[in-house]
């Protein structure tokens, strides 16, 4: 598995060597490789999306990569079994995608300057009570990001189930192409990652600071819609 | 060929039912009402009963095992289990015990799923911790397995005292006890069970249930990394509500089919639930509900894909009055299932396994899957 990664991570090298240093690290429609930590549905959703997206994929859920090894070959194939170690090592857009209550688990340096998608959702009736989740008015990704002050945090792919997420991916100009926000306070980072969204097969919309990701939670009112762009950007610029 | 063995069996969660006056019904006369339908259950040639488990105001399934009980002294034949039996926040050893004694009661027709549960209410309520349920079901589905061996047992572990030499009572007559574990669609949860080697039911409450095609591919190479036959049983647990035609059927289920999602979409942050929702869930979803040869109809092309051997189906969802459950289980007796059961001998679909080292019958295991028939 290593071995995998590590020539993801010479092939992205490679290809960013002797570019602009900034856009390389930002430009994540150039980037090769995604990392996905979490290895569950969403996890699995997104690993398959990203494969089908053309993109070289590696997930990583706690413990050793032998442990998914099998779930990604038979769910997600053609995606790597990885750590969550090097998946951070070697990605530069991670997708953050574990049971919220179990982020804190991850060293809060391990995504240094990485762009780091925040997909999970606080669910107090699933996930259990979280004072500080609870009690977080600019949303859940800003407990992320505090708890990751280095990462470059998007909070992103949240906001529709994972059979949502399997069922609607389409072609750039499909007409019932459905929109997927990002919202970060790092405007390259979002920017970068509206360019996976499109990828991935979903119309992206600049939903603005990080702190409006609140409205892309439960309860918050177009989440778990499936809406067109211009509804989605309607519904949030409306708040 | 050998001929495969289908199991058709009904889930209930003891919803609190509306009266003939349209208000909700008491939840003793729910319990009452309960053990007539797996009563009714066997009469009309349905395989297994099967109660689900919660702890609040609009459901009534608290203790499965009296109610099953209560039906076991009234029928001969059917199997009875559980829907799911939320193993995270219960004693293994307890469980045990009232599962043996139901299956003493019953003359060896206990049967068990059992899952770390969707619903978390039971979770407070018993005591533990909601962010440790992962390691709380691991160790006591390993202790569970354990029991289900018979023999002293000598275990510790973390979240239940050890136990040294200890013998549980009563013993299994026929010497195992058929328990499946229960999967929601998380990977994890679908290795687990092949890592043990106990059959899988995975339960779908929306969507197209094929989707969970890949989740059965990665349980039988689960079961062959671990050395278990790879054609253990796979099971599929859907919602459905069967009536006269099409029409009777829909127009009962739909109202009460929002307002049990609107109120799990409130508790739990899904989306609210539309018509349009409830329209496509009936027509490729995880919802079966139509006349008796609709609902075979979409039944059966779905085991087929999913090359399962068992469907639980939960025969009416929410407040819908008791005649109209009891019609649905008439219904899905007499006419659904071995209309179904047709369909599958007529077309098995194309079936499943890797070759697997042996069949279940030939297996050694405390935990055999299925009743000795």
């Amino acid at each position: 598995m290593t071995s995998v990664l590590a020539e993801m991570s010479e092939g992205r090298d490679e290809r960013t060597v002797g570019s602009d240093a900034a856009a390389a690290q930002t430009d994540v429609a150039a980037t090769k490789l995604v990392g996905i930590i979490g290895a569950g549905k969403l996890g699995m959703t997104l690993a398959r999306a990203a494969v089908a997206a053309g993109y070289e994929v590696a997930v990583a859920s706690s413990g050793p990569a032998e442990r998914i090894a099998l779930s990604v070959d038979v769910l997600a194939p053609g995606a790597a079994a990885s750590t969550v170690q090097d998946v951070a090592d070697s990605a530069n857009v991670i997708i953050l995608a574990v049971p919220v209550h179990r982020f804190r688990e991850l060293r809060r340096d391990l995504f240094d300057g990485k762009i780091l998608v925040d997909a999970m959702n606080y669910w107090p009736d699933t996930d259990g009570e979280d004072p500080e989740l609870t009690a977080a008015d600019g949303g859940s990704s800003a407990v992320v990001q505090a708890h990751f002050p280095g990462a470059r945090v998007v909070k992103s792919l949240n906001q529709l189930g994972y059979h949502e997420l399997d069922d609607y991916t389409r072609a750039p100009d499909a007409p019932d192409r459905i929109a997927v926000a990002a919202v970060g306070d790092d405007r390259l980072a979002v920017r970068a990652v509206m360019r996976l969204i499109d990828r991935l097969g979903f119309d992206p919309v600049d939903g603005g600071p990080l702190a409006t990701g609140k409205l892309l939670e439960p309860d918050g009112s177009p989440y778990a819609e499936t809406l067109s762009a211009d509804r989605l950007a309607r519904r949030l610029s409306a708040r | 060929m050998e001929e495969r063995e289908y199991e058709f069996g009904l889930d209930s969660f003891m919803a609190v039912t509306d009266g003939l006056d349209g208000e909700p019904i008491g939840g003793d006369q729910v319990v009452r009402d309960t053990v007539e339908e797996g009563v009714l259950a066997e009469q009309v040639g349905i395989d297994s009963f099967n109660i689900g488990e919660h702890y609040r105001d609009d459901m009534m399934d608290s203790a499965a095992p009296v109610v099953l009980a209560a039906i076991a002294a009234q029928t001969e034949r059917i199997r009875l289990g559980t829907s799911v039996t939320v193993l995270s926040t219960q004693d293994p050893v307890r469980l045990y015990n009232n599962f043996a004694t139901l299956d003493a009661v019953s003359g060896g027709r206990a049967q068990l799923i059992l899952g770390r549960g969707s619903a978390v209410e039971s979770f407070p309520l018993f005591g533990y911790d909601l962010r440790e349920y992962e390691e709380i079901f691991e160790e006591k589905l390993e202790l569970f397995v354990k029991l289900l061996g018979g023999g002293p047992v000598t275990w510790s572990g973390k979240y239940r005292p050890p136990l040294n030499d200890v013998v549980l009572t009563p013993p299994l007559a026929a010497g195992h006890l058929p328990t499946w574990v229960g999967s929601g669609g998380s990977p994890d949860s679908v290795i687990r069970a092949a890592r043990y080697g106990l059959p899988l039911m995975l339960a779908v409450i929306g969507g197209r249930p094929e989707r969970f095609r890949p989740l059965v591919d990665l349980y039988r190479r689960a079961l062959a990394e671990y050395g278990h036959p790879t054609d253990l049983p796979v099971g599929l647990h859907t919602l459905g509500y069967v009536a006269a035609t099409d029409e009777e059927a829909i127009e009962t289920q739909w109202p009460y089919w929002l307002q049990t999602f609107d109120r799990a979409s409130r508790e739990r942050g899904w989306r609210r639930p539309t018509r349009a929702q409830f329209d496509a869930e009936a027509a490729h979803g995880a919802m079966f509900v139509g006349s008796p040869e609709t609902v075979a109809q979409r039944i059966a092309p779905v085991m087929r894909a999913l090359d399962v051997d068992r469907i639980d189906l939960h025969y009416a969802l929410g407040q819908v009055p008791a005649a109209q459950r009891r019609g649905s289980i008439e219904r899905l007796g007499r006419e659904v299932f071995p209309r179904v059961r047709e369909l599958l001998e007529a077309d098995p679909g194309e079936h499943r396994v890797l070759g697997g080292p042996a069949a279940p019958g030939e297996v050694a295991s405390p935990v055999r899957s299925t009743h000795a028939r």
